[in-house]
């Protein structure tokens, strides 16, 4: 007696860009990075990129100047750490709030709904 | 036919993962199973094995690193004793789960504390939930034939499995094995291929973390919730009873030693009265009805030879028409009794059979246990009729 071929036997995925949700959300901190002291940046020249070596997430793009997808950088700093010339600053969140997270707009005054119940102390 | 040699029981399973010819060998040393990767080390650096032998800094390295080669499509081999095991207890989860062929030379010693460096099997039975399949070798021969059959069963069903044996019993002693050639085992085994194929072109993610519901991959497919992988683990490994006796019978053609069973019986026709255990003791066991036999008592002896996937029908076959059961375990789990006889009087109690069950705790740390003591134990479980009796131990001088 043969079984239809279960082609699950084990757990496999193909990998996807963000599977893990929107995990930059996370941030403490982020990476800035200083073109003056980058070694990729300054020579103009693919070089070092020791930082995308070490990202754990694969947030780091090896271009001149070198990107890091902020969308997925969870600010663990060890980029910071490991850069050779201290080209990476760790910088708080916070400071980014305001021109990222602009507060939302007052909300336009809506037409009161009518009630079931009078408000206290007031007339109908 | 083979060659017959004078060796250990260490020496019969680094033989079988030679003539397997394993790949990868990542092992840690540990009493008393030190000379299994010893001489694997001393195969590959003569030449003799062509593999990559990895001394790794742990045993729970040894596994992980037989898991991640398993995966890329490298026989793996490995072997540990009590503690080594008990660090290894994650990945032996992992490997599992991850349905990799991996074969573990299991060499039966107590776990601390105290300290032992002796014989019980306290160490394979505590990791029975895991998902390996195990079987529990009677003899020197036993060793080397369930690694070679191990890969050809755990190839075919993608369940790692754990040859356990008694160690110093089993592992030190020297006695005559029969080595088939290895071009018998080259014509036995077909060369492994890996269930998950990774093959550097895509990546591919292996066992990711894995929801509770069913969920589409990329690909729009659906695939299985943790359970569903996990229930698939179970009904192969549940269902692996025909695969076993397949391979049994197979080997008994092709070597001439035949392993189309579960259990082993002796005398048990006419029993009215089994001794059931596993490993090395069941010779004793052979022993010492013999001797009960003598003396007007008509024992019998059942012997676990496959223990995971647990052998119910088997059992219960086994012991239909037996009035008492004496259960000799080298192990217990503590606050109840002997695995074996919690799980025998499971398999019993699911077939309606009510036969009366002693429970004995034996041999543990090393402690001797000879035919003569199985014998007494049997007469005293029959006299007193300790059925509802908790466990009872056996010659413990305290």
């Amino acid at each position: 007696m043969s079984k239809k071929k279960d082609r699950f036997i084990s757990a496999c995925a193909t990998p996807v860009r963000g599977e893990a949700g929107r995990t930059g959300d996370w941030r403490a901190e982020r990476p800035v990075i200083d073109p003056g002291k980058c070694t990729p940046s300054k020579t103009k020249k693919p070089s070092c990129y020791l930082c995308w070596l070490y990202c754990p997430e694969g947030t780091i793009t090896r271009g001149i100047p070198v990107e890091i997808d902020l969308t997925y950088c969870k600010g663990c700093g060890i980029c910071a750490a490991e850069c050779p010339t201290k080209a990476i600053r760790m910088e708080s969140e916070e400071q980014f709030f305001a021109t990222e997270c602009p507060a939302p707009e007052p909300e336009t005054p809506k037409r009161r709904r009518r009630s079931r119940k009078a408000p206290e102390g007031k007339g109908k | 036919m083979g060659t017959v040699k004078l060796i250990n029981g260490n020496e019969a399973a680094a033989l079988g993962a030679k003539l397997c010819r394993v790949q990868v060998v990542a092992a840690y040393p540990i009493t008393p199973q030190s000379k299994i990767p010893q001489t694997l080390a001393q195969y590959v650096e003569a030449g003799d094995l062509q593999a990559e032998f990895i001394p790794v800094e742990s045993e729970h390295s040894a596994l992980t690193v037989c898991i991640s080669a398993s995966t890329v499509g490298a026989r793996v081999f490995t072997a540990t004793s009590a503690n080594g095991l008990a660090y290894m207890h994650e990945q032996l989860h992992w490997a599992a789960g991850a349905r990799l062929p991996i074969i573990m030379a299991l060499a039966n010693r107590g776990l601390g504390a105290p300290w032992t460096i002796f014989n019980d099997m306290q160490d394979s039975i505590a990791q029975r939930d895991t998902g390996w399949m195990q079987v529990y070798c009677r003899d020197h021969q036993e060793i080397l034939d369930s690694i070679i059959m191990g890969y050809r069963i755990a190839e075919q069903i993608s369940v790692p499995v754990m040859v356990c044996f008694d160690g110093f019993i089993l592992s030190h002693t020297v006695v005559p094995v029969e080595i088939p050639e290895q071009s018998e085992v080259d014509a036995f085994l077909p060369p492994y291929v890996p269930h998950l194929r990774a093959t550097g072109g895509e990546p591919i993610n292996i066992n990711p973390v894995v929801l509770a519901e069913p969920c589409a991959n990329a690909s729009g497919e659906r695939c299985p919730s943790y359970m569903g992988f996990r229930m698939r683990l179970q009904e192969t490994l549940a269902g692996a009873g025909a695969t076993i006796f397949e391979v049994g019978r197979a080997f008994g053609r092709a070597f001439g030693r035949d392993y189309s069973y579960f259990v082993s019986e002796h005398r048990c026709e006419d029993a009215d009265i089994v001794l059931l255990t596993m490993g090395s003791l069941a010779n004793e066991a052979a022993v010492a009805a013999e001797s009960l036999r003598e003396r007007g008592c008509k024992a019998g002896v059942v012997a676990i030879r496959v223990f995971r996937p647990f052998p119910s029908e088997a059992l219960r076959r086994a012991l239909a028409r037996v009035k008492h059961v004496v259960i000799f375990d080298k192990n217990i789990s503590y606050g109840n009794e002997g695995a074996t006889c919690t799980e025998t009087k499971a398999a019993l109690f699911d077939g309606g059979l009510h036969p009366s069950v002693t429970n004995y705790i034996v041999g543990l740390g090393g402690k001797n246990v000879t035919a003569a003591d199985l014998a007494a134990a049997v007469l005293k479980a029959m006299e007193t009729q300790t059925q509802l009796a908790p466990p009872q131990w056996l010659g413990v001088a305290v």
